[in-house]
């Protein structure tokens, strides 16, 4: 318990003592509210869609949910270069256990970049339909957080190099985003796409999201908890799997 | 305590560790010796769970690293040959890290981390990131951790690499007194033989994998007609230079595989 509270802290100073690494990574999230909110507004908005400010404004938190914690599993690769990672896979402490404070430090720290997105988003303009349902939002952020910190676990005790980052990015964390529904209504799509965005959990996510914060979802909410829950459980337990294989 | 059998570790067709056999007993202090690249620090990788042996068998304790690797853990502390700090860490917090992950109790993780912080002066700077620190501080500070638990069994990979004469003689000093008054039993490696006759109840030289003589410093003397363990590691392992750089390299040669495209 000790063993996941102290490495869990860990991630937590690290983030906290990286304000260049925070803030550079709002930039991302940033451009696509602002360039894609005001630029397709006017399309969206022809379209009978709405607001495309407030349509987008969930999918940018889910974006920044999904980079954050990923990236805090790739940082495994970090540990490795730097030699730290040797100092826990010794240590007298299940490793399952070690991947979990770690997994869960990911988590937090992803959750609190979603919350510092959604406050920029708020500041850009927008307006969540019921201020009450607002706390919800966190359910999701921290489902969202803990389903991709353990996808970044497991992807970080497989990569070596950063060859291997290139090509995860590109092939799996580039087409959860854009195949979850963040940029777009997951509504009277083709019948493939529609199944492929089905399979993405960071599709629940975000449409958890979009049904607490602007009052429109495409699945029932409770059952995005439920694929969430699912999701986390599975993710979490590949990852412990391939974290306990390391070999160095 | 330590049980080796015809222990074999292959990186693709290159032989590491080439069918390798030795006891170390409870209570003793088991030195390697050996040149770079002779596959120290691969052995000591697969004693400690890291590494996953090709063939061959282990015994910690009575324990398979293999199959009880939890169990394993519980048995042994470390100090790495290669850095394994966190550097955006203090060196206060690397010490409380480490003391939590090894069960140590609160009251007695302060005390000894303010004991050994002091010993290996790096208490006035124990505010400080670790990525603000010299290579020697570093390595003092990975030698003060590593006895801020006290294990049955203490692994030192080449400690004394990069340290100043003073501290050297602190972690001498402070194994022996472990090794005396708790029985831990020790295994390390080094480069330096003076230091190895010094600390050694028995060792083993090992070159090219293999373990070309070991026993007391006493018995390789005899065996080899010198009157050093110098002249003894010489006649065993031949007097051609080995590549010096052989470790840096291989951290170059890892920073380069990390960031090819
Ligand atoms: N992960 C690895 N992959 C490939 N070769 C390795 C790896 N680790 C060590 N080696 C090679 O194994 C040999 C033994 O290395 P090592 O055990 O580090 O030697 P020592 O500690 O005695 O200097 C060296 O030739 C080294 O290059
Ligand atoms: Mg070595």
């Amino acid at each position: 318990m000790n063993a996941i509270y102290i490495l869990w802290l860990r991630e937590l100073k690290r983030y906290s003592r990286s304000r260049a690494m925070v803030i550079a990574s709002l930039g991302q999230p940033l451009l696509y509210l602002l360039v894609l909110g005001f630029g397709l507004g006017p399309v969206f908005q022809k379209a009978g869609q709405g607001s495309y400010l407030q349509f987008v404004a969930p999918g940018v938190v889910g974006m920044s949910v999904l980079f954050s914690s990923v990236f805090s599993g790739i940082g495994l690769l970090w540990d490795r270069q730097f030699g730290f990672l040797k100092e826990t896979l010794v240590a007298p402490v299940p490793r399952v256990v070690v991947m979990i404070g770690k997994t869960l430090g990911g988590a937090t720290v992803a959750t609190i970049q979603g919350l510092l997105v959604l406050a920029i988003c708020l500041i850009a303009g927008f307006r969540p339909v019921n201020w009450a349902t607002l706390p919800l939002a966190l359910v999701f952020m921290i489902l969202t957080a803990i389903v991709f910190a353990g996808l970044g676990m497991a992807i970080g005790s497989m990569l070596q190099d950063m060859q291997g980052f290139q090509l995860i990015m590109n092939f799996l964390v580039m087409p959860i985003f854009f195949l979850s529904g963040a940029l777009f209504p997951l509504k009277d799509l083709p019948s493939v796409l529609s199944f492929i965005t089905r399979l993405d959990p960071l599709s629940y996510g975000i449409d958890g999201l979009r049904s607490v914060l602007i009052g429109t979802s495409q699945f029932e909410p409770l059952l995005s908890i439920a694929v969430l829950c699912g999701a986390a459980v599975l993710f979490v337990a590949f990852g412990g799997y391939s974290f306990s294989r390391i070999q160095l | 305590m330590i049980k080796v059998e015809n222990l074999v570790k292959k990186f693709g067709d290159l032989t590491a560790v080439d069918d390798i056999s030795f006891d170390v007993d409870a209570g003793e202090i088991f030195a390697c010796l050996g040149p770079n690249g002779a596959g120290k620090t691969t052995t000591i990788k697969m004693l400690t769970t890291l590494l996953r042996p090709t063939s061959g068998t282990i015994s910690i304790n009575g324990l398979d690293p293999a199959t009880q690797s939890n169990e394993v853990r519980k048995q042994f502390g470390i100090v790495f040959q290669d850095p394994s700090l966190d550097q955006e860490l203090t060196a206060e917090e690397n010490m409380d890290l480490h003391g939590v992950l090894y069960h140590v109790p609160r009251k007695i993780r302060h005390e000894r981390t303010e004991m050994l912080l002091k010993l290996f002066e790096l208490w006035e700077r124990r505010k400080s990131y670790v990525k603000e620190f010299s290579g020697g501080m570093k390595r003092r500070l990975e030698i003060a951790r590593g006895f801020l638990h006290t294990p049955k069994i203490l692994f030192l990979d080449e400690p004394t690499l990069g340290l100043d004469p003073q501290s050297r003689n602190q972690l001498w000093t402070h194994v022996k007194n472990l090794n005396k008054s708790e029985g831990v039993t020790v295994f390390l490696t080094t480069h330096y033989m003076d230091e190895a006759e010094r600390v050694a109840d028995r060792l083993a030289i090992v070159d090219h994998g293999k373990i070309v003589a070991q026993g007391t410093p006493q018995e390789l003397k005899d065996q080899t007609s010198t009157d050093s363990l110098e002249g003894a590691f010489l006649a065993l392992t031949g007097s051609t230079i080995r590549d010096e750089k052989a470790d840096s390299a291989a951290g170059i040669r890892q920073m380069a595989k990390m960031w090819r495209k």
